[in-house]
């Protein structure tokens, strides 16, 4: 099924993508980490900021990725166009704010059930000593959430690498259009999108291990 | 002289339940007063009033001559003078010992990163643990733990500490060595208030003690009348209880 011939052809092509699937996945977990840590606290608000946060995850979770992705590079532009404003996003940029928002929110909700895992004793003492409530979170709530939930980060670091290849749909040249390209020209599904399958293996098997070694550093 | 801590017609409800009906007390300087009676009696309630754990539904809190139950006040001051115990010590799981004693001095910025580990050293040695240091909380026995919540609360340099059950979570070969601690803080003249169902503590070391029962104070007296000759019928029938089991 010429896995040989097919990964001497294309394994320059598959690393270029590679280097952009890992680019816009990283970059978006780095920003939705902040946006998600911010949204689960902003959802512990009693002032109405609460209901944004809420509002935001609800989006999200209630529509598909290729939905949102493709609202993002074509809906949104469009409906900024005809109010006046020349938006255009490159595919790159569009699918960074979609994995971003994406995981931001699915974030948050990882971050919510951590922090309310954390036994109420902890903020009680934390307050009793005079510390503010947010203080408090800081220095004692939150750092206590961040080890519950790292096994569930993990995973959606895992989910999200994933959800990259779906970007592909909009033209980002990650792995998977290269991959989409080379079987356009070739024909070679088999052994192209084996190979693919095997890129992905084993980036996410490096990454598991790593997050297991990272988890039984920190596990109080 | 007035109170430390002046409580008038206090009441607290939680939804519906009436928890504290009408408590009047005043707690003066340097006094130790013990608060027993059944579970459910509004002891603990009463207690996490005094630092506003819990918000009180009506009625006025005076600490320190401080007017807590004013919306106004900043109670993240007010705690800084008031010391908390907990049944379930509560601490910080992912400092270390120092760290937990440390940690509150330091984040409101109160003492150097040397002051503070001075009075870690300090307080640990008072508490008897100044080997555990450097250790975790998970890696000491109960007792130890809850005398580190005691050297934590004390970093604060608190003028009034309150306890709530601080033994009760305890294995009972351990008791001993948490209420020594408590015994030698009331004898250096600090300010006290105990739940407790230690009754030989809050006979050895308390200067009054009062009797809760359903929301109220039913009756206050020196632990050597609250013990030989109680009045109230629910303090006879609850002392019967608690002392006869021992």
């Amino acid at each position: 099924m010429n896995l040989g011939k097919v990964f001497g052809e294309t394994y320059e092509l598959l690393f270029q993508g590679l280097q952009v699937t890992i680019q816009v996945t990283v970059l978006s977990l780095l920003i939705a980490f902040v946006l998600g840590l911010i949204t689960s606290l902003l959802g512990f608000s009693k002032t109405p900021l609460r209901w944004i946060s809420k509002g935001y995850v609800w989006l999200v979770r209630g529509t598909p990725i290729m939905v949102q992705v493709f609202y993002i590079y074509f809906a949104l532009p469009q409906l900024l166009q005809a109010l006046g404003y020349d938006v255009r996003l490159t595919s790159f940029m569009a699918g960074l704010i979609t994995l971003t928002l994406n995981a931001g929110a699915y974030m948050s909700e990882i971050f919510r059930g951590a922090i309310l895992a954390v036994n109420s004793g902890q903020m009680e003492a934390a307050r009793s000593l005079g510390l503010s409530k947010g203080q408090a979170m800081r220095k004692v709530v939150l750092p206590q959430a961040i080890r519950i939930c790292l096994p569930s980060l993990v995973n959606q670091f895992i989910i999200t690498l994933k959800d990259s290849s779906i970007i592909s749909v909009i033209g980002l040249t990650d792995i998977m259009y290269q991959a989409k390209i080379y079987v356009g020209r070739s024909m070679e599904s088999f052994a192209t999108y084996t190979w693919v399958a095997v890129f992905y293996l084993v980036i996410i098997t490096i990454l598991t291990q790593i997050a297991k070694r990272v988890e039984k550093k920190v596990m109080i | 002289m007035t109170a430390q801590i002046q409580i008038k017609n206090l009441h607290k409800y939680f939804e519906k339940l009436e928890v504290l009906k009408g408590i009047n007390l005043e707690v003066h300087k340097g006094e130790v007063v013990c608060l027993i009676g059944p579970s459910g009696s509004g002891k603990s309630t009463l207690l996490r009033c005094i630092n506003r754990l819990e918000d009180p539904t009506s009625g006025e809190i005076i600490v320190d001559d401080v007017k807590i139950t004013d919306s106004s006040v900043n109670m993240n001051n007010v705690r800084r003078h008031i010391g908390m115990v907990f049944q379930q010590f509560n601490l910080f799981p992912h400092l270390t010992v120092k760290e937990n004693i440390s940690m509150a001095p330091l984040e409101l910025k109160l003492k150097t990163k040397a002051e503070a580990d001075d009075k870690a050293v300090e307080l640990l040695k008072r508490v008897g643990l100044l080997e555990k240091i450097d250790v975790m909380p998970r890696q000491l026995s109960g007792g130890q733990q809850q005398r580190v919540a005691i050297a934590r609360a004390l970093a604060m340099e608190p003028d009034i500490m309150l306890f709530d059950e601080p033994t009760s979570a305890l294995d009972p070969e351990m008791v001993g060595e948490v209420l020594a601690v408590m015994k030698e803080l009331a004898a250096m003249g600090m300010t006290m208030v105990v739940v407790t169902h230690e009754m030989g503590f809050a006979k050895d070391a308390a200067d009054r003690v009062l009797f809760m029962d359903e929301g109220i104070i039913m009756e206050e007296a020196t632990p050597e009348e609250m013990f030989s000759n109680p009045k109230n019928p629910r303090t006879i029938e609850f002392l019967n209880k608690v002392l006869s089991t021992k």
